[in-house]
């Protein structure tokens, strides 16, 4: 491999991550999210501090591309196994990656309750309305009228429920410190994510709650969609169901400045 | 240190505390609820964590976390919510992190009730997760023993990287005895090579229950069984009475064994040579000293608050030599000495039973014993 | 030696306290004991019960279905456990809350009437340690002076200005008990 002069270096690997090449699909954001957080811990030199839990769902590798410890958790319990090690060990940096099955299906319950406890953690969500995994099946957060394998005529609300929006529904809770929604579907947004990701990791750092940062993502194996029309359907039919924004910045979360 | 008067479900929640309990994560539910009162007390007082969770799932979840950390760490529950916590705990064994779970089992099946039972043998013992896992299992049948038990727990689970369950009955977590704890042990950082604690100066660790590629699953497997191997070979504890000239012998765990004590004194006042064996660890059981015993008596009677669990144990270790009859009360019944009196009586007046299956006469005696009332 | 003593009655009668009572004091004069509760929806309002058993040696079973001795703190409890008896046993009744008299005749069956000599003594709450007196006076595996010595060593310090009180209960309970025994000369 050829060394670039640094000037001439535009893009390389953030410290926060390994040499792993990457198992996501062509134009997943996984990628995308994957890298906004190595590069913040990398940037709050929160490396050797942090320890990460894995989900169940595309993400369960996540392991392997961050240069931190990591645990694996069983499906959706991911916030309760993080409860665990950051209530043992208070001053590491502990954070989840869930997906939307993982998080808002099977993992409610522990979602819910780690944010009402405050837990001082950070939970990264990726929000692309399908169970990527398993191949496509219908998430909680799966667009009203979305084809997927197990909603094969489109979700039908009548008989499928309504999708839920997390963030708005955890920034209700009284433990919550920073509670926003981004999306990675343009570099202005990717921008964007990454401040947020920032602030819910200094949210974490200094002890102020619970911290969540929502990323509509896209899933264009899944989708049956190229990157490109992905990216599409992300702003012109995730963004009207899942507006983006901040729905809870603390008082105290607010004076941060990065 | 004198002794003092302790309630079974308080004495191992100090018990563990002084074994250095680091972290306890539970969930209400009777007859175990004493145990999390008391740590909701006990830890913030000593500065250590403690979480009442959201549900059985996220208790047995902050265990696991808590316990990728290298740190001692427990929770306790009843028949229904360790059922729930089956999930957890196979993550756990497959992670092999080391974490304690006490269950003070009641009568099931479903929500059954809350009275003491011996019914979730099997899924300690034999199964509960999926997946193929060993683990230690603990039954004290005093409060003392529960104090003790509570202490080796930890250290058993460290050593062997593995779930140690103690199971007792509700009426063991019920109960006073005197009783003498051990001194408070400092909580030490035990420097697992294998902990997850944050990658400060050193190479990052992951812990995971996931071999994506089935041989190395395998390898996973066999390196669990050799481990279990080493469990069996060094940590069968048992109890024995009246065992050198007996005749024939009961076999019973905790409350069971404890109630077939009393039957048996009696029975020795009477002249009836009978012995007793009190399984403490059920797993790793005590296969080899039933093995012998084997050799050398007309028979086993086998006592439990169940429908007949560790039976299939006890036969596996007499190999058809002699008869092995069972006796049992269940559903949150718990016998009296003279309802094991009266087996002894009819087994030392020669009524062995000589069917494939002795539970089934078993249950046809029984037809006039139970009854709803 | 293994005596085992059964304490029931209403939940709020002291029932448990009585219990644990009589195993500190066992426990303090160097016996093996066990208290058991029964537990669960009893212990919301309805019946309650506990069986303390003393030993000189490992107690096996912390249950006995025909106890040699019973304080019965109400009629349901004196119903009950009144034919459980081992034979040549002794039942303490608080004959404030029962409207009957003694159906066996192979036991000591003791009529105490625990409500009105816990009021006189200061505080109905005492009839537990009135009965548990009561006792005392037919129980000869435990004697009166331990029992209060137990108490006292172990009642938490804020409630050690109850002593006073709840010995002369334990008194009054044991001087009318061997009163009835003397009286009608069993045991």
């Amino acid at each position: 491999m050829t060394t670039l002069a640094p000037n001439n270096l535009v893009y390389d690997r953030p410290e926060g991550f390994t040499e792993t090449p990457t198992h996501y699909c062509p134009g997943c954001t996984h990628g995308v999210a994957h890298r906004l957080i190595a590069e913040v811990l990398e940037e709050m030199n929160l490396i050797p501090r942090t320890i990460g839990v894995a989900p169940v769902g595309c993400a369960v590798f996540a392991y392997n591309y961050f240069d931190t410890d990591f645990v694996e958790a069983p499906h959706g319990r991911a916030p309760a196994m993080a409860t665990g090690i950051k209530r043992v060990l208070p001053d590491r940096i502990v954070f989840t990656y869930q997906g939307d099955g993982d998080l808002a299906s099977i993992g409610m319950g522990e979602i819910v309750h780690a944010a009402a406890r405050g837990e001082n953690l950070t939970v990264i969500f990726i929000n692309n309305a399908n169970f990527g995994m398993t191949g496509g099946q219908m998430a909680p957060t799966t667009l009203p009228g979305m084809k997927t394998t197990s909603s094969p005529n489109g979700r039908d609300v009548e008989t499928q429920g309504y999708p839920i929006r997390m963030a708005e529904m955890l920034a209700t809770l009284d433990g919550v410190g920073y509670c926003v929604r981004r999306s990675l579907h343009d570099p202005k947004n990717i921008r964007l994510a990454k401040k947020a990701i920032r602030m819910a990791f200094e949210t974490q750092a200094r002890g102020l709650g619970f911290s969540m940062v929502e990323l509509l993502s896209t899933c264009p194996t899944n989708w049956g969609m190229t990157p490109v029309s992905s990216l599409k359907f992300v702003e012109e039919h995730m963004m009207p169901a899942y507006p983006l924004g901040d729905y809870k910045v603390g008082a105290a979360v607010a004076t941060i400045k990065i | 240190m004198s002794k003092e008067l302790w309630k079974g479900n308080e004495a191992i929640a100090e018990a563990a505390v002084r074994a250095g309990l680091q972290a306890y994560f539970g969930y209400p539910i009777t007859p175990q609820t004493e145990i999390l009162e008391y740590l909701s007390r006990r830890m913030p007082e000593l500065g250590r964590a403690f979480v009442q969770a959201e549900s059985e799932l996220g208790a047995i979840n902050m265990v696991y976390g808590a316990a990728c950390t290298g740190s001692r760490v427990m929770s306790s529950s009843s028949s229904p919510g360790v059922s729930l916590m089956m999930e957890g705990l196979s993550y756990i064994a497959g992670t092999e992190v080391p974490a304690v779970l006490v269950n003070v089992m009641r009568g099931g099946p479903g929500l059954g009730n809350i009275a003491p039972a011996q019914s979730d043998y099997n899924q300690a013992v034999h199964g509960g997760g999926h997946g193929d896992y060993p683990r230690i299992v603990l039954a004290p049948a005093s409060v003392q023993e529960a104090i003790d038990l509570m202490g080796l727990s930890f250290d058993l689970a460290e050593k062997y990287r593995m779930i140690c369950m103690v199971i007792l009955d509700g009426s063991v977590g019920q109960m006073m005895e005197p009783a003498e704890m051990p001194e408070m042990k400092p909580i030490v950082d035990r420097k697992f090579e294998w902990a997850t604690n944050g990658a400060i100066d050193r190479e990052r660790r992951i812990l995971s229950s996931i071999y994506i590629n089935p041989p190395a699953e395998e390898v996973a497997n066999f390196r669990l069984g050799k481990r279990w191997q080493e469990v069996q070979a060094n940590e069968v504890r048992y109890k024995e009475y009246f065992l050198d000239d007996a005749e024939f012998v009961i076999v019973g765990f905790g409350t069971a064994g404890r109630v077939a004590l009393s039957a048996v004194r009696t029975a020795r006042s009477e002249g009836i040579k009978v012995g007793l064996l009190r399984p403490i660890t059920v797993s790793p059981y005590p296969y080899e000293v039933i093995d012998q015993l084997a050799g050398r008596v007309s028979g086993f009677l086998v006592t439990e608050m169940n429908m007949g669990q560790m039976y299939d144990d006890v036969r596996l270790a007499v190999r058809g030599r002699v008869p092995v009859e069972f006796y049992g009360r269940t559903g949150g019944v718990v016998p009296f000495p003279d309802e094991i009196l009266g087996e002894i009586h009819r087994i030392a007046a020669g009524h062995w039973s000589r069917e494939a299956d002795p539970r089934v006469s078993w249950q046809t005696r029984m037809a006039d014993v139970i009854s709803e009332k | 030696m293994q005596k085992e003593i059964l304490i029931a009655g209403f939940g709020g009668q002291g029932v448990l306290f009585a219990g644990q009572v009589l195993a500190y004091a066992a426990m303090d004069t160097g016996k093996i004991v066990t208290w058991i509760p029964s537990y669960g929806p009893e212990m919301r309002g309805g019946t309650a019960n506990c069986t303390v058993v003393i030993a000189d040696e490992e107690i096996g079973s912390p249950l006995v279905k025909n106890p040699p001795a019973v304080i019965a703190l109400n009629l349901p409890s004196f119903d009950k456990y009144e034919d459980m008896i081992q034979p040549g046993g002794v039942l303490v009744v608080n004959q404030s809350m029962v409207d009957r008299t003694a159906k066996r005749t192979d036991i000591s069956t003791l009529f105490v009437p625990g409500n009105e000599i816990a009021e006189e003594t200061g505080d109905r709450r005492l009839l537990n340690m009135v009965m548990v007196g009561a006792l005392l006076a037919a129980f000869p595996e435990m004697n009166l002076d331990d029992v209060k010595a137990a108490l006292k060593a172990h009642l938490p310090q804020r409630h050690q200005k109850l002593l006073p009180n709840n010995f002369a209960a334990m008194d009054k309970g044991y001087a009318h008990a061997k009163a009835q025994l003397e009286g009608v000369g069993v045991r």
